[in-house]
């Protein structure tokens, strides 16, 4: 029997995954970016949204979904994020900019499925905090239900590195491994060092490609990956708290011209908020975490509206498995701590960290032309009393609480005896501090 | 030699950089005296919700009155009045289990006060540990918790947990008169994917620890039977013996015991040993409460549930059954407390229980699971966790539903205490909105 409604809800699944146009009528619309549109329909065609209007009529074959009452959003993006992907962290060296989280993505992961449950229909699946100069990043496309780990990709998406400051890497590095960075003197000589080798590297094939020497120089990953940055080619998301190494990354890039860096986490944003919108920098913050270690001792969560208010482009992350399932409680949360408008709340999980990812052309804000990424829900979804009802992926459903299933796993394992109850979380909070430490190993982080 | 030189420094450094800080909440001071809350809504939880007014006297509720009503608000020596027009006044929320007070900083352990060494060591009191200056407290105290839970963590029997309110400069001032031991009931199966141990270690393990359980118990009761005869015979005390000292009260259904249980199986082993003890409990997390509802139920246990913004346990596991637990175990005829488990965000308490209102627990009984219900299961059912005349004023003024994210908290009571509405994350908002001096020099 147990097989059975298994085999059925793949069934479903599937066919669910089939269609790419849908018709969402009569629904409030909050398009982030062109206001909010009452009794409005949205049409997606192929899997693009082709229409907004008023009384939309359902071309032959469309699906419909009536949508009174309801509050349709753009698909809500995690910045930050390491669902979707088997290992986070490569903690063998302050520099690992040749490796890639990519390689290893995870379809069957449920915490997808639970983050569309939450109207989450993108995420940035980052390498984890050990390094300065940690791996590439993959932004994902929350496409559940399908098997083939390439289709999690969400193509055309910027390549993105992810760098750490702080303690992080002073601790892995610095006090277990006996080497630089210990301190976050060292942290700015080895982003100066990575950075200068990246230049030699990049010079010498210009070298080569002009013709004025001969031999090629020898191909090496790591250095080609730092001159890809300093070409601007991917996008620097940058792990980090105190104000102080927020400047010196920002000094540091200014001297090598790299433009494109969104901080992450970045508790102590708030008080270089002025010189992180005049270098144009970009800020990816928790709503509230705080106190799990000392370099975020003296956060706010009022953090997320200064930076606003001083005009830097600001995104509300989860970092974590759970958060992710309630982002959009996450950005009320500015509502409480500053008092922002809807839109404004709404925009940092919308199209604030689409522009992060250089996906704000794609995803973000209902517009005509951008993604059919859609989370539909029962109430505001400001309110506490939310509860999302449908996640649509490209013109996909891909959550539906009329259609949900008591066990969504799509690789269960029939040979498994042992009861699968796991220890999720012994204390909440965040003792142990941010996901980004997954995969470093115990005696590395708790060695003095 | 040299790295643990340096090490030494790094540590002494950053204790110094902690003192310096810790030690100061950073507020102005509470007022005391007469207040008059007017024009307001008040949510009393346990008499109905109307348009009135509340009166503070000598941090006690020294009067409720509906709007019209004869009753005279008139108070000797003359009150401070607040008008709370269009505003609401709730009972001060009860977290039912928080590290708040004993824990500062998540990564330095040193600041850590939760989890002493050793695996039976009831004796250890939370409410010594409980540093009344932590910069936690006032941050969570705004957002209108003005109760928790503080409990000790680790092993078996990790400590005495003490209820705190979240103002005072002495932990006896901050003491909210309920003490209780805990129990982490010995868990089966793994504890998480990390956890390497074969199929016949767990077992093996398990088996020690419900042993070891059993021992303690088995001498415990031997222990009140020897000290109730020397009592009796007014005879000296059998030696220092001070764990055994922390579970006496308990033997002698004086105390509940607060037993940490959260897999369906334990939980119904939970029962069993509870039963067969003839123990008063409470039990705690219950993260898979929903699925033995019933027995819970039957076995008239209250609960502390919690986090409810938390994942399930199994993968296999609906997404929404976390938010759904309280309400689940609330239909079942279960008496049910929420707590955070936090030790910094203690103030997302009323968000724990708003998605539990929302998933199922509606928001009257999701309520209740942040205020009288604590208070009851505490045993202080008198004294808290309601808007009642006689009661301590512990109560909220805010600026509509205090489950709705955006609703501010205007005005915290604690012990009739009028708390400044402001800790060092309002101060920084304050000081960095609009730095000064800007970019320039």
């Amino acid at each position: 029997m147990k097989r059975l409604l298994f085999i059925l809800s793949f069934v479903i699944i599937c066919h669910v995954g089939y269609s790419q146009d849908i018709l969402v009528k009569n629904g409030t619309l909050i398009t982030i970016t062109d206001g909010v549109k009452e009794n409005t329909d949205i049409l997606i065609r192929n899997g693009k949204i082709s229409q907004i209007a008023k009384g939309i009529k359902a071309p032959s074959g469309v699906e419909v979904i009536d949508a009174e009452g309801m509050y349709i959003m753009p698909g809500i993006i995690d910045a930050h994020s390491h669902l979707g992907i088997d290992a986070v962290n490569e903690a063998t060296d302050p520099n690992t900019a040749h490796v890639w989280v990519g390689d290893a993505l995870n379809p069957y992961d449920v915490g997808i499925y639970r983050a569309l449950a939450g109207g989450v229909t993108t995420s940035h699946a980052m390498h984890g905090s050990a390094n300065a100069v940690g791996g590439q990043c993959e932004t994902i496309k929350h496409r559940w239900g399908v098997h083939d780990p390439e289709e999690l990709r969400m193509i055309g998406a910027p390549r993105t590195i992810k760098f750490a400051l702080g303690e992080n890497p002073m601790r892995v590095h610095g006090e277990g491994r006996g080497l630089t960075p210990r301190t976050r003197m060292g942290m700015e000589q080895v982003f100066r060092k990575s950075f200068a080798d990246g230049q030699a590297y990049m010079d010498a094939w210009n070298d080569y490609n002009s013709g004025k020497v001969k031999t090629p120089p020898a191909y090496d990953l790591k250095m080609q990956t730092m001159a890809d940055i300093l070409k601007g080619e991917i996008l620097i998301h940058c792990h980090s708290y105190r104000a102080d190494e927020i400047l010196m990354l920002m000094d540091v890039l200014s001297d090598y011209g790299v433009k494109n860096i969104t901080f992450q986490h970045v508790n102590e944003g708030f008080k270089v908020a002025p010189e992180l919108a005049a270098f144009g920098a970009h800020a990816s913050v928790f709503s509230d975490w705080w106190a799990y270690k000392f370099e975020v001792y003296y956060s706010t969560a009022y953090n997320a509206t200064i930076l606003a208010k001083n005009g830097v482009v600001t995104s509300i992350n989860s970092d974590s498995r759970e958060l992710i399932r309630h982002l959009y409680h996450e950005a009320a949360k500015t509502q409480k701590y500053g008092d922002l408008s809807d839109n404004e709340a709404l925009k940092m999980i919308t199209i604030n960290p689409a522009i992060q990812l250089g996906i704000d052309k794609e995803v973000g804000s209902l517009e005509k032309g951008k993604d059919g990424d859609l989370a539909i829900f029962n109430k505001h979804p400001l309110s506490i009393y939310a509860i999302p009802q449908k996640t649509i992926v490209d013109g996909h459903i891909r959550f539906d609480i009329d259609n949900d299933m008591d066990d969504i796993r799509l690789d269960v394992d029939p040979t498994e005896t042992i009861p699968a109850y796991i220890e999720t979380q012994s204390h909440g909070g965040h003792s142990c501090g941010d996901g980004c430490m997954q995969g470093v190993a115990e005696h590395l982080l708790h060695k003095h | 030699m040299k790295y643990l030189y340096i090490n030494i420094i790094v540590l002494a450094g950053l204790l110094l950089g902690c003192t310096s800080s810790i030690h100061s909440q950073i507020t102005k001071k509470a007022s005391y005296g007469n207040f008059i809350i007017k024009n307001a809504t008040i949510v009393t939880v346990t008499k109905g919700t109307f348009e009135g007014s509340v009166t503070i006297q000598d941090g006690i509720i020294s009067g409720v009155s509906k709007s019209g009503s004869k009753d005279k608000t008139v108070m000797e020596g003359g009150a401070t009045i607040i008008d709370a027009k269009g505003m609401y006044v709730y009972p001060g929320m009860i977290d039912g289990g928080t590290h708040i007070g004993l824990g500062e900083i998540g990564a330095v352990s040193l600041t850590q006060d939760y989890n002493e060494l050793g695996d039976f060591i009831p004796h250890m009191q939370a409410l010594t540990a409980v540093n009344p200056s932590s910069v936690n407290i006032p941050v969570n105290r705004i957002a209108g918790v003005t109760t928790a839970l503080a409990c000790p963590d680790g092993g078996l029997f990790p400590g005495t947990a003490a209820l705190i309110h979240l103002h005072g400069y002495t932990p006896e001032q901050m003491f909210a008169g309920f003490k209780a031991p805990i129990l982490n009931f010995p868990a089966s199966g793994k504890r998480g994917r990390w956890d390497r141990r074969s199929e016949e270690d767990v077992k093996k393990d398990e088996e020690k620890a419900n042993k070891k359980l059993n021992d303690i118990w088995t001498k415990a009761k031997q222990y009140t039977k020897i000290d109730s005869l020397a009592t009796a015979k007014n005879k000296k005390k059998a030696g220092f013996n001070p764990q055994m000292d922390a579970l006496m009260p308990v033997i002698r259904n004086e105390m509940p015991l607060l037993i940490v249980v959260n897999k369906d199986s334990d939980i119904k082993a939970a029962i069993k040993w509870v039963e067969t003890q003839n123990v008063k409990a409470i039990f705690m997390g219950v993260a898979e409460g929903w699925r033995v509802a019933e027995e819970i139920a039957k076995a008239e246990i209250p609960v502390i549930v919690g986090p409810v913004l938390d994942n399930p346990r199994r993968a296999s596991d609906p997404y929404e059954i976390n938010y759904a637990n309280p309400g689940i175990l609330a239909k079942a005829g279960v008496q049910v407390a929420i707590r955070t488990n936090e030790t910094e965000n203690v103030r997302n308490l009323p968000y724990n229980a708003g998605f539990a209102a929302t998933y199922g627990m509606g928001i009257d009984e999701a309520l209740k699971a942040i205020t009288i219900n604590p208070a009851q299961i505490f045993g202080l059912g008198d004294k808290l966790g309601s808007i009642e005349k006689g009661k301590i004023a512990n109560l909220i003024i805010c600026t509509g539903d205090p489950f709705e994210t955006k609703t501010d908290v205007k005005h915290v009571f604690i012990n009739g205490w009028n708390i400044p509405m402001e800790s060092r994350q309002t101060l920084l908002y304050d000081e960095f909105l609009d730095r000064s001096p800007g970019m320039n020099k």
